[in-house]
């Protein structure tokens, strides 16, 4: 079996980790509804973000894997880290539930995207900004096409209703964890590479408001519940999760087609 | 139809939605050419569904999409009717009438 790597403690590949999980691991549990989304049309769709959140990843991990003095490509970083050097959320690691759950996921990381990508657009770093600047239009898409859904599910049939609103309030905890800093940001934030992820909350909750609300649906109350997936310590979903993705890497190593 | 506006089969979880035809225009100044159906419930993910499904190679820069039900269709059994006079009007084509060799550009 392929051995694991071990990545560099620089601040700037840990926050490019955290932004390129973000895109693999979402992207990963987007990928498990092909064959099994509500309608053959929506099946399409959510592949179709796999597939542009999968292209994004790529444009982060292949520039992390340059930075800190290492050279790992694209592949071994999203295929050969133990789990504690994966750093995206909790959020996008959970399963992906049903498809209230995938929506209001959907929007809650599309919000966020599209904020981060707006001010990568400007980092100091070229490749970074070059990535943004493609993955800024993607992300308006998925903003737009999951805030579709939230209002008609939030103002749909009596289940549909019902379901959305467990969904919402299953996830909203795990949006607290998005927006605190730490060192990686504050270095981030110096270097010019990206901004703290704290500077989008009032954006991304300004936003989320707007979207709930056109769906008929309360913002629910910040709980005390803090996840630190961002730090590599997930959930008991996310090992699973990466049994799975890394399976072929792991077994076949530098297995392509 | 304002695109937000339910449509009826969206009020029952028991019927199906209604079915969209898809127009898409490949580039500016061509015309919008059929590419084919899908179901959704209303007008704007209609849309969405067809960029989704209809543009993921690049085919399109503009989308329409109309109810089938609101499509008027010409009734098959009038194909005699109404298609079969024109096979003997080959005057109707511009092949058919001999320019002399003067006129250029044609």
């Amino acid at each position: 079996m392929q051995d694991s790597i071990t990545v560099s403690t620089d601040p700037s590949v840990r926050y490019l980790l955290r932004l390129g999980d973000t895109c693999l691991v979402h992207a990963q549990r987007l990928g498990e509804w092909c064959g099994h989304a509500p309608i053959i049309e929506e099946d399409i769709a959510l592949t179709n973000m796999a597939l542009d959140l999968i292209g994004q990843a790529r444009g982060i991990l292949t520039r992390a894997g340059q930075l800190g003095g290492q050279q790992f490509d694209e592949d071994q970083l999203a295929f050969l880290r133990e789990e504690r050097d994966y750093l995206n959320p909790t959020l996008v690691e959970l399963p992906r539930g049903d498809f209230a759950i995938t929506t209001v996921r959907n929007l809650m990381v599309a919000v966020l995207l599209e904020l981060l990508w707006t001010r990568l657009q400007a980092s100091t770093d070229a490749e970074v900004a070059a990535v943004a600047g493609k993955a800024v239009k993607e992300a308006r898409y998925h903003h737009r096409h999951a805030a579709d859904w939230l209002v008609r599910l939030g103002d749909g049939t009596a289940e549909s209703r019902r379901r959305i609103e467990a969904a919402l309030h299953r996830l909203w905890p795990y949006s607290r964890e998005l927006f605190q800093s730490d060192a990686i940001d504050d270095a981030a934030s110096a270097s010019g590479l990206g901004p703290r992820w704290a500077e989008l909350r009032d954006p991304w909750l300004a936003v989320m408001r707007d979207a709930l609300g056109a769906a008929g649906l309360e913002m629910p109350a910040e709980t005390a519940f803090l996840s630190f997936g961002r730090m590599g310590i997930h959930s008991e979903h996310m090992g699973h999760m990466l049994a799975e993705m890394q399976y072929l890497q792991r077994s076949y190593p530098g297995g392509a087609w | 139809m304002n695109p937000t506006e339910k449509t009826e089969a969206t009020t029952s979880s028991r019927e199906e939605w209604p079915l969209w035809e898809v127009f898409v225009r490949s580039k500016a100044g061509l015309d919008h050419k059929h590419s084919g159906s899908l179901h959704a419930p209303d007008a704007k993910l209609a849309l969405e569904m067809a960029r989704d499904v209809y543009t993921r190679r690049q085919e399109g820069t503009s989308i329409w999409v109309v109810r089938s039900d609101q499509i008027v269709a010409s009734d098959p059994g009038d194909k005699d009717m109404y298609f079969d006079p024109m096979e003997d009007k080959v005057y109707r084509h511009p092949t058919f009438y001999k320019l002399p060799d003067e006129v250029n550009h044609m």
